[in-house]
């Protein structure tokens, strides 16, 4: 690991005042950063441990909403009974990721940030856009088992690993961050990531210097609220299809209000036209799925998901 | 302080709580706490396996809930109660879940040992404190004690010689003697 110094702010003002020095990075939570700092592929010449600026709490809002605070541990939201009542989607999601180890340290800003887990992003003898600008994408053409059927570019195939952020897709999270003399601002988590493009390296709409203060969902949705996994193994491992959906059954007929993907793209992928009308789950899944192009190794994914969606549908009624 | 490439590192001075005894340290900010437990401390009872947080051999109780300490600096433990197997129990006097272990044969090469165990104890109490998981039916009222439930919930620590069954075994006997 290369050198770094290290501090340990006791205010937001004072992390985000560090956090302008260039090659700074922020870490809370650690179970991403650490692991990509061991492999070179982070080397930040300051760290700055956020552990002890607060932000570390579940607040209800005026609307009836809540507010989750940056640091607030994935496993401490996950098991919040408001959340579990209120947004089940989001226990659901959280408790179908990482292990109960990772889950206690991993935060809530730490996931919307984790890199993707492209072998050939973690990979530092191979060609990579988002690693290094430039050097190409030797994921394109590879093994590409779980890398992307959606959204991707001639630069990028990679996958967002999260499955809290399929769950805060559906829920139309909003994603707040305070920047330099307090400058703050909300992003919809629609907008949070990005899309590779011709810029890979650039994952999220986050400013440099800018530290995410808290996620605020709106107040719940109503109806039925799902989450549905499929990985390669039954547990700890990352999605091939992943499925956050939101229904109401009227008359005997299942409505899907919202639905999101993940393990198909570089962003939970959700496409609100096929939302909302008198569709079955095949006319929703055509409408989601459109302009997918897959390769031999993971053409699976489209069938899987459509499948997923046939059966979570079949399920509710 | 100069590292091992010959760079000049500051230094960063954390005291925490270990297995009960209140201690100081100076250390290089690149030191995990797996590494500092092992390296600077002499408790070589915590493991490193894969180094990435994958295999849980390194786990360790922190302020009561178990972690990966291979993925944390030992510097951000500043003021932590940290509890690792050598916290548990002797070789004179094994600690009940360390009984049942050996008891159901809850190991072969017992690398992973030391993270199985102190993951069980943790799982435990989640599933006491009504903490869901995967495998969770309802996520209102209390959570069964089950075998489903607890091979989940042990998903991050893994046995390549494969005790998994007598690992489940001594979790539930010890379990079961719990008041």
């Amino acid at each position: 690991m290369k050198p770094f110094t290290y501090e340990r702010p006791a205010t937001t003002a004072e992390a985000i005042e560090a956090a302008a020095q260039p090659g700074a990075r922020l870490v809370a939570g650690g179970t991403n950063l650490l692991d990509l700092m061991k492999l070179g592929i982070e080397a930040p010449g300051h760290v700055i441990d956020i552990n002890r600026i607060g932000l570390d709490r579940i607040e209800a809002t005026p609307d009836g909403g809540l507010r989750i605070g940056a640091i607030v541990r994935n496993a401490d939201l996950a098991a919040d009974t408001r959340v579990r009542r209120l947004y089940p989607v989001l226990t659901r999601a959280l408790v179908s990721g990482a292990s109960g180890q990772l889950r206690n340290k991993a935060t809530t800003a730490g996931n919307l940030m984790q890199r993707t887990r492209c072998p050939y992003f973690y990979n530092t003898d191979m060609a990579c856009n988002k690693r290094k600008p430039g050097s190409g994408c030797s994921a394109i053409g590879g093994l590409t088992h779980n890398l992307a059927v959606l959204g991707a570019s001639d630069a990028c195939i990679a996958t967002h690993p999260s499955d809290m952020c399929v769950a805060l897709r559906v829920l139309d999270a909003v994603v707040e961050v305070e920047g330099a003399r307090g400058a703050k601002r909300a992003i919809p988590i629609a907008d949070f990531h990005r899309l590779p493009g011709d810029s890979p390296h650039i994952e999220t709409a986050l400013q440099p210097g800018e530290l995410i203060t808290g996620v605020v969902l709106p107040p719940p949705p109503g109806g039925t609220q799902l989450y549905r996994k499929v990985r390669d193994r039954a547990s700890y491992a990352f999605a091939n299809v992943s499925l956050a959906l939101v229904v109401r059954v009227e008359q005997g007929d299942v409505v899907v209000e919202r639905l999101a993907l993940g393990g198909l793209a570089l962003r939970p992928w959700r496409i609100e036209a096929a939302e909302r009308g008198p569709r079955n789950a095949a006319e929703i899944a055509d409408i989601v799925l459109a302009g997918a192009k897959p390769t031999a190794d993971n053409a699976y994914k489209l069938p899987l998901a459509r499948r997923m969606l046939a059966a979570a549908l079949e399920q509710v009624k | 302080m100069a590292d091992t490439n010959g760079s000049v590192v500051e230094p960063v001075r954390v005291g925490f709580t270990l297995n009960g005894g209140v201690l100081s340290l100076e250390l290089d900010p690149r030191v995990t706490l797996a590494s500092a437990l092992r390296e600077h401390l002499g408790l070589t009872g915590t493991k490193i396996g894969c180094d990435q947080g994958q295999c849980g051999a390194c786990t360790v109780l922190v302020n009561g809930r178990r972690i990966n300490s291979c993925l944390t600096l030992a510097v951000m433990h500043e003021g932590d109660a940290i509890t690792t197997i050598e916290g548990l129990g002797t070789p004179e006097a094994l600690h009940p879940i360390q009984q049942a272990f050996i008891e159901h044969d809850g190991f072969q090469c017992g690398y992973c040992t030391p993270g199985q165990i102190l993951s069980s104890l943790a799982v435990l109490e989640e599933i006491r404190a009504g903490i869901p998981s995967h495998v969770t039916g309802s996520l209102e009222g209390a959570i069964p004690l089950s075998d489903e439930e607890i091979r989940e919930r042990m998903s991050g620590n893994l046995c390549r010689c494969a005790a998994y069954p007598n690992i489940i075994a001594a979790i539930r006997d010890f379990a079961g003697d719990q008041p």
